[in-house]
């Protein structure tokens, strides 16, 4: 490359100091005078982010975070968090006359006598949706690349952290406007604590303030929605990007890409202005979400009214899985000793969410436990070289998708005219069975793929060209991949399956740390052959030499059929 | 190669790979030109689309401010697609505006701005040793001074009294709300039929208010036992929520968001079937009139208000979780999450002939919890 071909505004050097540069270099001093920021920004102005599509995922979560704040902010300007009875009055004439809360008129009078007020309300409605969509997707790349493993665990137990208070924001938020909707499932947030074991009913009294529906709980969930909730997100969210920064971000394996670098483009400019970019975009896309999608019309479902329901009652989506559960479950109840026991309220929703925000969280302290890994790691792992991993997370997500499918059983029932009671007893069994099946396919799909990519390795990749030879037999020819491919599906570790120390059962002497410690040994070395025994691993240099050998005679061999032999015009003339 | 970044290659594993390592480190690829670093034209035509989009992004913010001041929503709320011009006008405008820029400088960021990767060496996540040996030194001094390993009376009573201190912030919500009670177990429907003295004229006096009639919902009517038809289902609420006098309530008592506890609890569903359909729980063979039932209308799930009516088998459906209740026989939950049947409401008539509730529920109505002594409540040992 004659660098002289670059174009004159790239070169390196310009004729004239640009008068930009001179005025941010004065500013830079100014500010560097008080401040000191030069050191601590020495390295950081040029930091490295290497770049994937997949990595732009938590920046969705973290951008529709700042259009909450922003929208959010606007809707409190004009949002009356009371539930003081009045008669509305407003724009909207199929409501007017009507007695409401405050709380709920104020709602419409935001989206009928406040000009932007309806847009505001819709994307803040529709960012809160997407900011739960993105953590969980970005939760789930995290997962399935590895990127969870040293030293990123605690970033990912704040990730879990801040998709918890993610969606407890999102359901106090929905509740505030106090129409039927949300009403309904504050009523059913109500049976929920009563169903707590002994100090349920306090729980209820306390939270509304006496009895159901009482005049206190859009004013108190107000509080939490805007200043308590917030405050801790904002704090764990600057914590997950400090931790993000000081880590710097995983790569994928690559020529030139290691556990020791990091490579890509520097924060400023390119990653700045990509971030800084994709900010607008996100921006730009819930804008015109909110202006020409509707999304939770408070305005049809009217105010609350403790003895009316809509059909088809449904919370935002991310509630939807623990409702399906709590749709699906038996009627266990428990009576004994004078008190009741909920198990069909208690399971579905004061268990299995906390349970399964508890698994998520410990998932990279299990898995390193088993593995005994305790290096440092850097570099991605595709989803595929981590079988069993990836097998448990397509488990958890199949739960997740059939609890969240049952939560719309009515819905299906009606759309595709099936009986109610089938779907759930089918329901029943699928939420338990479905996730082993989805664990053993996705487990042996990963290890096929391994294969795969053993193959392409060992004998080349398919070139889709048939060759017939003299004797009729046909044979695909096959080409060697690229040494940058080659290298990219070998940067991985060997994986070694943990064998627990047998030595002290053979000798009669215990293993040190007793009868549990070989209890808790065994158990690691089953679940480390579980997740390791069956993974095909990249092969040695020795092995790879002497396939490529073998590959390169067989195509030798082919050439020399396809020259000799009847289709002489054959795809040997390609090369 | 004129790239700085190339220096770094032999920094990784590419020369000193483990002998394993059935392929070594190739290093970064070399860096390929774009079209936009070596042709001026296609560098002045990125320079152009970049700037027009920033352009193009002004304007849709100048239409933005335009439609603010044009449409008035409050008079055609639901022109396009039932949001409103205004609001589409404004979304439209302002989701443009924000995605130009957005684009503009990923633009910007593509094609014109340097596009060279850099390489920069990862450190370990943990403090060189040296420090950390510092740090639990300066640790273990610091914490030595205090004497607190030394003085378990100083660090005991330091620590029972900061634990003490949860105290004042548990105590502190106390007032968040009265007490349950037993205010779970009894609903307005109660208020009939009591005993109350007043003071008239200065004199003392016992009545005995009337029995709690069951009115339409909304409109508030009493309901004569001859207005109901086979097949009719009827939501009722009490009477007193609408003529409070008559019972000898306060007015306030059935407004604003005392309205809406009583309607959370006394909400009821009246059904008119045929007589020899219902299978009467035991001791409650008198409970309905001429085939008409009363229950709750509060799921004993979650509480939401049952709706969905089964007309030929007299199966009450929720909508929220689709508990099914058997209106025919005693409420029973015949599919569904919920643990217990609907609750009943003993009815009779009065001397008019209109329907009016024997008594309060016999049991707590809507959804389960911890001190609700279901064996006392559970109809036939119940009363």
């Amino acid at each position: 490359m004659k660098t002289a071909d670059v174009a004159s505004t790239n070169g390196t050097e310009p004729a004239t100091q640009p008068r930009g540069a001179k005025t941010a270099g004065a500013v830079a001093n100014w500010a560097d005078e008080r401040l000191g920021l030069g050191t601590a920004m020495k390295k950081q102005l040029r930091k490295v982010f290497p770049d994937h599509w997949s990595f732009m995922l938590g920046e969705i979560a973290l951008w529709s975070f700042v259009i909450l704040l922003l929208t959010g902010v606007f809707l409190t300007l004009f949002f009356d968090p009371s539930m003081a009875e009045v008669q509305y009055d407003g724009s909207y004439d199929p409501l007017r006359g009507v007695y409401m809360s405050r709380a709920m008129a104020s709602t419409l009078e935001i989206s009928f006598d406040v000009r932007g007020g309806l847009l505001m309300r819709q994307m803040h409605h529709w960012a809160a949706m997407i900011f739960i969509a993105a953590m969980m997707i970005h939760l789930l790349r995290v997962y399935f690349t590895g990127a969870f493993r040293k030293p990123r665990e605690i970033n990912w137990i704040i990730g879990c952290l801040l998709l918890l208070l993610g969606t407890i924001e999102g359901f106090t938020g929905y509740s505030l406007p106090d129409d039927l909707l949300s009403g309904t499932g504050v009523r059913a947030a109500d049976g929920f604590m009563k169903a707590s074991p002994v100090v349920g009913t306090y729980m209820s009294f306390f939270l509304f303030g006496g009895e159901f529906p009482g005049d206190q709980i859009i004013p108190r969930l107000y509080a939490m929605h805007i200043l308590l909730i917030p405050g801790i997100l904002l704090a764990l969210i600057a914590a997950h990007m400090l931790l993000l920064v000081y880590h710097k971000h995983t790569q994928w394996p690559g020529p030139g890409r290691t556990e020791e670098n990091v490579v890509g483009y520097p924060l400023l400019p390119v990653y700045m202005a990509k971030a800084g970019g994709f900010f607008f975009i996100v921006f730009g896309m819930i804008a015109l979400l909110g202006g020409l999608f509707t999304l939770n019309p408070v305005w049809k479902f009217g105010p609350y009214d403790p003895s009316k329901v809509t059909a088809g009652s449904q919370p935002d989506w991310y509630m939807g899985w623990p409702d399906g559960l709590l749709r699906i479950i038996p009627a266990w109840e428990t009576h004994i000793f004078g008190v009741t026991l909920s198990w069909n309220i208690m399971l579905p929703i004061l268990v299995m969410p906390p349970l399964m925000i508890g698994v998520l969280a410990a998932l990279p302290f299990i898995e390193s436990w088993i593995t005994g890994d305790k290096r440092e790691h850097h570099l991605l792992q595709r989803p595929r070289n981590a079988p069993t991993r990836t097998a448990v997370m397509v488990a958890l997500m199949t739960f997740y998708g059939l609890s969240w499918a049952a939560g719309g059983n009515d819905i299906i029932a009606i759309k595709m005219h099936l009986s109610i009671n089938q779907i759930t007893y089918f329901m029943r069994g699928a939420v338990i069975i479905g996730p082993i099946i989805a664990f053993i396919i996705a487990r042996r799909w990963c290890i096929s793929l391994q294969r795969h990519d053993e193959n392409k390795l060992l004998h080349g990749y398919e070139t889709g060209v048939l060759v017939r030879s003299p004797q009729g037999g046909y044979a695909e020819k096959h080409l060697p991949i690229s040494e940058a491919e080659a290298y990219r599906l070998t940067a991985r570790d060997r994986e070694e399956v943990y064998v627990p120390d047998s030595t002290a059962d053979a000798s009669g002497v215990a293993a040190p740390g007793g009868k549990r410690a070989e209890i808790t040994n065994k158990v690691r070395g089953k679940l480390s052959e579980l997740m390791y025994a069956d993974n095909v691993q990249k092969p040695t240099a020795e092995e790879l030499h002497e396939a490529q050998h073998h590959s390169e005679h067989e195509l030798h061999e082919l050439e020399h059929q396809i020259a000799s032999g009847p289709n002489k015009h054959g795809p040997s003339s390609d090369h | 190669m004129t790239d700085a970044h190339d220096n770094h290659d032999d920094t990784g594993h590419g020369g000193d790979g483990a002998p394993e390592e059935p392929i070594a480190n190739p290093g970064l690829p070399a860096h390929t030109w774009r079209p936009t670093d070596v042709d001026p034209k296609s560098e002045k035509r990125a320079e152009i689309q970049v700037a027009a989009l920033f352009g193009l992004s002004a304007v849709c913010t100048i239409l933005f401010v335009v439609s603010y001041f044009t449409y008035d929503i409050g008079d055609n709320w639901s022109v396009i697609g039932g949001v409103g011009a205004s609001t589409v006008a404004l979304g439209a405008t302002l989701g443009l505006a924000l995605l130009f820029i957005g684009v503009a400088i990923i633009q910007w960021a593509r094609k014109i701005m340097g596009d060279h990767e850099i390489t920069e060496l990862r450190h370990p996540a943990a403090s060189p040793e040296e420090d950390r040996e510092t740090t639990l030194e300066a640790l273990k001094i610091g914490i030595e001074e205090t004497g607190i390993a030394r003085r378990p009376l100083i660090r005991n009573s330091a620590l029972g009294a900061l634990g003490l201190l949860g105290l004042p912030a548990v105590v502190l919500l106390r007032d968040l709300g009265e007490l349950p009670g037993d205010k779970l177990e009894h609903t307005i429907w109660g208020q009939g039929g009591r005993k109350l003295t007043i003071v008239e004229d200065g004199k003392e006096k016992t009545v005995v208010v009337p029995k709690m009639r069951i009115s339409r919902d909304a409109i508030g009517t009493p309901i004569l036992a001859s207005d109901l038809e086979i097949g009719d289902l009827v939501n009722a609420q009490p009477e007193v929520l609408f003529n409070p006098e008559r019972y000898y309530v306060e007015p306030n008592e059935v407004h604003g968001h005392h309205l809406q506890v009583h309607k959370s609890k006394a909400s009821l569903i009246l059904l008119r079937m045929d007589p020899a359909d219902i299978t009467p729980g035991k001791g409650r063979e008198d409970w309905d009139v001429q085939g008409i039932v009363a229950y709750s209308k509060i799921c004993t799930h979650v509480g939401c208000p049952i709706s969905l009516n089964e007309r030929t088998t007299h199966h009450l459906l929720c909508p929220c979780h689709q508990s099914t209740f058997d209106l025919a026989d005693s409420g029973r939950v015949v599919f569904g999450p919920a643990g217990r049947p609907l609750p009943q409401l003993p009815i009779e008539v009065d001397e008019q002939g209109y329907l009016v509730a024997q008594s309060d529920f016999t049991e707590p109505v809507g959804p389960s919890y911890w001190e609700r002594d279901y064996d006392r409540d559970r109809f036939g040992e119940g009363d």
